[in-house]
């Protein structure tokens, strides 16, 4: 500043209304009650015209933004859902709504099978894994590995072998891009069961059709087939 | 061409360059990026699938919107400034001077559209990321010269950005508008159906389809067939013509 200048001052006036409108705002702030962690429900995804118009303009993101809202919905403000207090009719709604924005995604059906389908509540688990069993029939070579995820947790976890073989069959019938060990599964299944007989002729089929290349998954089946007629024959000698 | 299109359109790219536009724009990329990110690290699956996904769209709305704004303010400082005053004492027909503006804008597009793509480039294959970049550029060129006719009839800011992401919104939703107006999602209209989906064609029909651009599935997929950019061409340019045809007309009738 050069010399002699004046310097501008300030009006008293306009400090003290500075440093009373920051008074007033810290009071109000402290007036305020505490914020509290409250659980909302998670609402529909969105429909109609609203989803139609998310489709024309930009599918992709709106799918991906939906999906990760929903994965996220369980974690609110300073508090945390269990899975299994959310509403999974609504649940498979944002699902599937994610998949009709992005069909050829997998996110949502992961998040059916890996999350939703984990909780301790078999019904829950059950209804989405019947979920990914409908969508898997929409596209089977997308899709197939989450069901035979679900196959897996139907025999494993659930104790339900019938559900296990429906989906284990499935994808033998209906997705022949599936790797070999997805394919084959319903004939171990089968020798789970007790249905020696069907997976015999399942596995025999199988290496008489020439559809197992690979020498070492040859042998294996082979062997497999070798330890099914010894267990067919062994049950046939008891009950004689 | 004559040299004085050649000289405004370099005038209005230097400008742009010495506005700091670029590195304007090259934050506004690293911003989405940033974000795009965070997608990355949130989503259990799909993760390179979903980052370089939110990555497009939200470049390529960013792009939008920062051409637009760029073009509108530059040209009203213009205005303000008396430079297009100056300029339209020398021997200069009108038409030059919005040929070569247009022409310097849309060299701005080109340098926005390969800047939204560079980010891309280390996860999808490149020829993916230049047809996309081709079609962001076919885009912003539409959006450039859209910018140009809403402020040169308009001449303020705010009512023509507002004007130009209005018409950019409908154009990105321009098929969704149509197939909603022939589904019963809108719920029982009885006779004013025909009315609607006529109001509807009549619109689509002076209304590009922007949704057909620089589509973010590309991305996702990582995969596109090349010949897509040939009816984007031709869209834009019979649209970049029918806009600059308009705003000529505007500025000629324009009093200085």
């Amino acid at each position: 500043m050069a010399r002699g200048a004046v310097r501008p001052r300030v009006p008293r006036a306009v400090v003290a209304g500075v440093i009373v409108c920051a008074l007033l705002q810290i009071v109000f702030s402290l007036a305020q009650p505490k914020p509290l962690a409250r659980a909302s429900e998670l609402d529909p995804p969105p429909s109609g015209p609203a989803l139609a118009l998310m489709q024309g303009f930009e599918p992709l993101p709106f799918a991906h933004l939906l999906t990760l809202y929903l994965q996220s919905f369980d974690n609110q403000p300073g508090i945390s859902i269990p899975y299994r207090d959310l509403n999974y009719e609504r649940v498979a709604q944002w699902l599937l709504t994610a998949l009709r924005l992005d069909p050829t995604s997998q996110y949502p059906l992961l998040m059916a099978t890996q999350l939703y389908a984990q909780v301790p509540d078999p019904a829950r688990s059950r209804y989405m894994l019947e979920l990914a069993y409908r969508q898997f029939l929409a596209d089977p070579n997308r899709r197939w590995r989450w069901l035979a995820h679900g196959a897996i947790m139907a025999k494993h976890r659930l104790k339900d072998l019938p559900l296990a073989l429906k989906y284990a069959g499935a994808i033998a019938e209906r997705s022949p891009e599936a790797p070999a060990w997805a394919r084959q599964m319903h004939i171990f299944l089968l020798e789970d069961m007790g249905e020696l007989d069907s997976a015999r002729i399942l596995l025999g089929g199988l290496l008489a059709g020439g559809q197992v290349s690979d020498a070492h998954e040859r042998i294996l089946l082979l062997e497999s087939l070798e330890r099914i007629k010894a267990a067919e024959n062994s049950a046939g000698a008891t009950k004689k | 061409m004559p040299i004085q299109v050649l000289t405004i359109a370099r005038f209005a790219l230097l400008e742009a360059l010495r506005t700091r536009l670029p590195l304007l724009a090259a934050g506004a990329f690293a911003f989405v990026w940033a974000g795009s990110l965070f997608i990355h690290q949130i989503a259990i699956t799909e993760s390179d699938r979903m980052q370089w996904s939110f990555y497009a769209a939200g470049s390529r709305l960013a792009s939008v919107v920062m051409l637009a704004l760029y073009i509108t303010s530059s040209m009203v400082r213009e205005f303000t400034e008396k430079g297009l005053d100056l300029l339209l004492a020398l021997d200069l027909p009108r038409s030059n001077y919005i040929l070569g503006k247009l022409g310097g804008f849309i060299g701005v597009a080109v340098l926005l559209a390969l800047l939204a793509a560079a980010p891309m480039v280390s996860s999808i294959p490149l020829p993916v990321c230049l047809v996309w970049a081709a079609a962001l550029f076919f885009e912003l060129a539409i959006v450039a010269a859209l910018s140009l006719f809403c402020i040169v009839t308009l001449s303020q800011v705010m009512p023509a950005v507002v004007l130009v992401l209005a018409f950019y919104l409908l154009a990105r939703s321009i098929t969704a508008v149509r197939l909603l107006s022939e589904t019963a999602l809108l719920g029982e209209l009885s006779e004013a159906r025909p009315l609607l989906a006529f109001g509807v064609d009549a619109l689509a029909a002076v209304v590009p389809a922007l949704d057909r651009f620089a589509v973010t599935g590309w991305i996702a997929e990582r995969a596109v067939d090349a010949n897509v950019l040939g009816p984007i061409a031709l869209q834009s340019a019979i649209f970049v013509a029918l806009l600059l045809a308009a705003a000529l007309f505007d500025f000629y009738r324009k009093e200085l």
